[in-house]
């Protein structure tokens, strides 16, 4: 049976010497190595739900009173998005669950790709060759981010409206061509012409997740042809690979962690509520809620627009610069841009041009890891600070006081990190002694 | 039949067939029978799960009941797999040579290669430019028809459908009595026969005392009897203004501002929406109010700057 | 509701004469008249607990109310002895009240400082407080009177039946339909957020320290 279906893709494409190779194909198998491989599947979960999605929404911004299942929401003017989101959560069967497993997914798929990519960035991944994939890698996250940011949109409920707001102020303040962009992407003025809502959804469902796709498989196609990384250890050098072949183990475990990604999906999908829409209700441009927020991966956005002081370029009485500028454009071009250079600003500091293929650990280069921590902590301060309102409720802080502790915090976190960090790698080096197993 | 069964059970418990020789040397490996039991075990709960996803589908489609079952038939085939590809199948361990990836002698034949293709031609700059000219303009072109997706945007932002006279409305398109809003309350008002969606057309409309008043000279008589009005689109990203804060008792409590819950922008109201905290970076625009002989409201001209987020070039 | 407004009398002066005064008619710069505020205001402010106030510059938060019933009806018969509005009536079950349009003058009216689910909420200068323990009567109170700094509502812009069916609407939202299964406090993406990196990502970090191996290098 296994040898006639090998014979018979060797016959006709003369597959053999390709498919002993695969399935030879090593694997350095340390569990940090597999954080890619969680935000892949996350990636495949979404492109499933995401079709099944599309058959039932309507993106269309035509007005419509609803008269569906949820009581609280009978009579109000809404458009068909809204309906057609609601309708799918109500009243299709195995709707919600898959609604909920795109949104959790959606969720997921960003944290992977952070976790997966500060992996990248502590243990040294990014030296030549690899610099190549930390470029795609990185365009990989800010289209996910992006990508997750137009799925929030599209429903068009209370939260959708604000956070489309918001991208508008954003895109509208970019220098010169601001107000023609957005223009330009709206159809007109916000809330826009009855064609945003199509492109919205043409963007989501299909331009971005192509280009993703793509530069997904560009990705793993560098993989194989540059072969992984692996830690220093007995055998390995910097011109070999060791690790467990594809078949039968490695084949195994994949498949394993693909279906454990569907099932974590799944069961946080059946059974912790994500988004309800139907809480929030319909979106008017002259409604708003308090405590609004994005989806956790534009919470550094959120924060930035709020840290911002009142800064604005004017001359002669006319705006130059907008303020949104600053915390929604230029603070992520900053983070981006970093990361995008960090492959050159690292060759530029050590002088290093050779090719790596052994990994550091994080403590054996505290410099580095340092500058990577203290860059992250900058991030995450700023991100802290987009819930702030959630935290000043909650903790019955004062807001004021807040945005104020968060602006000090956003300089002073990262210099205490780099230095806490740069004296604790070294002070591992030294001793060996591994962070949480001290008895080593 | 018979031959299929006997197919189907050799494929199943694999007793029928007689150990494979292995190659001389290797060390026959022991199968781990607790691991396959474990692997069986979980396959079959994987089985029952999706089973009952599928009774729960037809009897019972409560989401909860659906993401339990199915995901949790994935949660045991994941751990069937985990089990099989740690425990029953054997652990190959393989080390492969690294591809070398430069080629400094291929490279140099490359580019005399390239170089080769250019020989003999005259004014290899010229053609460079040209062509690049031609490519560039070929890119804007085609990037041309994109125009159609919007029209003219200074026109189209700078849109008002505020004038001297216009009558504001409530949501519900009826007309606001001016006599009806009381000090410390916050009405958010439409042009009559706008589109109430349009950023130019929401305004708040608020009563303070006129004591409380401290607007700019040019703007004295667009308050009648304290009433003000000003865009309910925030300068700073376009949300909703309508937080409103007006004391009740103003000797111990904040004086009376609006505040925009997306990025917390304050607008004192009592001074001609002047911004007293928050990232915005242009003041609330007021609309000049007056009351028509039936006692309504209606505007007395446009607002005092444009409403809503800025852009290049927008008037601060 | 019978207030002995002579008993109330001598609680307030026991209770209250401190900031407002004698003869309720304040002290300049500490705390207002009480004269006009009507047993809607003493009604709404004793019942929520948010007079008596320790500190007259800080903001009444809703706590346990100081006195008991019959303590607080004889206090509310004596501020509303001195004029002013009486206690709303609100009957939030009988009626024609629509719970569709409970949710959309929640929103246009509420919502920006309460939270779409009634959950509270902050701005520049003043706390929100959470609706979820706020009765019908205490919802239509707040709107009538505007305490602290929240505006008020006028029979004009809110007449008593779309109060009532607001107060209608921030009954359902304490315990709202929440089909997706677990709500998370019904606040909306923070703690999602948080559910999916410390239980969806976690639990897949936990995957892969199974799947994949851990030499210490």
């Amino acid at each position: 049976m296994i040898r006639r279906a090998v014979r018979f893709l060797d016959e006709r494409l003369g597959t053999a010497p390709l498919l002993k190779k695969t399935l030879q194909y090593v694997f350095p198998d340390h569990w940090t190595f597999m954080l890619g491989e969680i935000a892949l599947y996350a990636f495949v979960v979404l492109v499933a739900t995401g079709i099944y999605l599309a058959l039932f929404f309507e993106p269309s911004l035509a007005h419509v009173t609803y008269q569906g299942d949820y009581a609280p929401l009978r009579g109000h003017e809404m458009t068909k998005a809204f309906q057609s989101t609601l309708d799918l959560s109500f009243e299709t069967k195995g709707g919600l669950l898959l609604r909920q497993t795109h949104h959790w997914a959606a969720n997921v798929f960003v944290a992977a790709i952070v976790l997966h990519l500060l992996r990248i960035l502590y243990t040294g991944a990014s030296r030549k060759p690899r610099d190549l994939n930390v470029w795609i890698g990185t365009t990989l996250l800010a289209l996910a981010v992006f990508e997750g940011y137009a799925g929030y949109s599209l429903p068009d409920d209370l939260l959708s409206g604000m956070g489309l707001a918001i991208g508008y102020s954003v895109l509208l303040s970019l220098p010169v061509v601001g107000a023609w962009l957005a223009v330009l992407v709206w159809g007109g003025q916000f809330p826009g012409k009855e064609v945003f809502e199509p492109r919205l959804f043409i963007t989501h469902v299909f331009v971005i997740p192509i280009v993703m796709a793509t530069l997904i498989a560009i990705h793993l196609a560098i993989i194989v042809r540059q072969k992984h990384t692996q830690f220093p250890g007995p055998g390995r050098t910097e011109r070999n690979v060791v690790g467990s072949t594809l078949w039968p183990s490695y084949a195994l475990r994949s498949t394993s962690l693909l279906l454990a990604v569907a099932g974590v999906l799944l069961l946080l999908g059946g059974l912790v509520q994500i988004n309800p829409i139907w809480l929030y209700g319909p979106y008017h441009t002259y409604s708003a809620t308090n405590g609004a927020q994005p989806d956790w991966y534009i919470g550094w956005l959120i924060g930035a627009l709020r840290l911002m002081p009142p800064l604005e370029i004017h001359v002669f009485g006319y705006t130059l610069v907008p303020n949104p500028f600053f915390g929604g454009a230029l603070f992520p071009l900053l983070v981006f841009g970093l990361l995008y250079s960090w492959p050159a600003i690292e060759r530029r500091i050590t002088g290093d041009h050779a090719r790596h293929e052994l990994l550091d650990r994080p403590r054996d280069v505290p410099w580095r890891t340092a500058t990577i921590s203290a860059f992250f902590s900058w991030v995450a301060v700023v991100f802290l600070a987009g819930s702030q309102d959630q935290v000043a409720l909650h903790f019955h802080f004062s807001y004021v006081g807040l945005v104020w502790f968060f602006r000090v915090a956003s300089v002073v976190v990262p210099l205490v990190v780099f230095f806490v960090t740069r004296r604790v790698a070294a002070e591992l080096k030294e001793t060996e002694l591994h962070p949480l197993r001290l008895d080593r | 039949m018979k031959r299929w069964l006997i197919a189907a059970l050799v494929l199943l418990l694999g007793k029928l067939r007689p150990p494979r020789a292995l190659p001389p040397g290797r060390p026959v490996r022991e199968p781990d029978r607790r691991a396959e039991n474990l692997t069986f075990l979980l396959l079959l709960c994987a089985m029952a799960a999706a089973a009952a996803f599928i009774a729960f589908y037809f009897a019972n489609p409560d989401t909860q009941f659906l993401g339990a079952t199915l995901g949790l038939a994935f949660v045991l085939l994941a751990a069937a797999c985990l089990v099989a590809g740690k425990r029953v199948v054997p652990q190959i361990e393989g080390v492969k040579e690294r591809p070398e990836l430069e080629h400094p002698f291929e490279q140099d034949e490359v580019v005399a290669v390239i170089a080769e293709g250019g020989e003999g031609v005259s004014r290899k700059r010229f053609f460079l430019l040209a062509g690049g000219g031609a490519a560039g303009l070929m890119g804007a072109a085609l990037l041309t028809p994109a125009l159609s997706c919007g029209p003219e945007a200074n026109r189209v932002l700078s849109r008002s459908p505020w004038n001297r006279g216009r009558l504001l409305v409530t949501e519900l398109d009826e007309p606001i009595v001016a006599a009806g809003i009381v000090v410390g309350e916050l009405v958010t008002a439409f042009p009559s026969g706008a589109d109430k969606e349009d950023i130019a057309s929401p305004v708040i409309v608020v009563r303070v005392r006129p004591d409380e008043l401290d607007l700019p000279d040019d703007r004295r008589g667009w308050a009648p009897e304290g009433l003000i009005g000003y865009s309910k689109i925030c300068t700073h990203a376009g949300c909703a203004v309508s937080e409103y804060r007006y004391p009740s008792y103003g000797p111990t409590a904040p004086g009376p501002a609006v505040v925009c819950p997306c990025h917390y922008s304050t607008f004192s109201v009592t001074e001609g929406g002047k911004r007293i905290f928050g990232p915005a970076g242009r003041a609330l625009p007021q609309l000049p109010l007056a009351i028509n002989g039936d006692g309504q409201l209606v505007a007395d001209g446009d607002f005092s700057g444009r409403p809503g987020p800025g852009w290049w070039g927008v008037r601060k | 509701m019978s207030g002995n407004p002579q008993r109330g009398r001598d609680l307030y002066l026991t209770g209250c004469q401190s900031c407002h005064g004698f003869d309720a008619r304040g002290i300049q710069g500490t705390a207002p008249t009480l004269h006009g505020v009507g047993a809607a205001s003493a009604d709404f402010y004793l019942t929520t607990g948010r007079m008596p106030l320790d500190d007259p510059h800080s903001q009444p938060d809703r706590t346990e109310p100081a006195y008991d019933r019959q303590s607080i009806d004889d206090l509310v018969a004596y501020i509303g002895s001195l004029g002013g509005p009486e206690i709303p009536q609100v009957d939030v079950v009988g009626g024609r009240l629509n719970l569709g349009e409970g949710q959309r003058l929640f929103t246009n009216s509420c919502a920006a400082c309460h939270q779409i689910a009634g959950r509270g909420g902050v701005m520049s200068g003043a706390f929100v407080p959470t609706l979820l323990e706020a009765t019908p009567r205490q919802v239509v109170e707040a709107a009538r009177i505007g305490p602290y700094v929240m505006p008020r509502f006028s029979e004009t812009q809110l007449n008593d039946r779309e109060l009532a069916a607001i107060a209608r609407y921030v009954q359902y939202a304490k315990h709202p339909q929440n089909p997706g299964g677990w709500a998370l406090f019904d606040v909306g993406p923070v703690p999602e957020g948080m559910v999916a990196w410390l239980i969806g990502l976690l639990a897949l970090l936990l995957v892969i320290r199974m799947l994949g191996r851990n030499e210490a290098p």
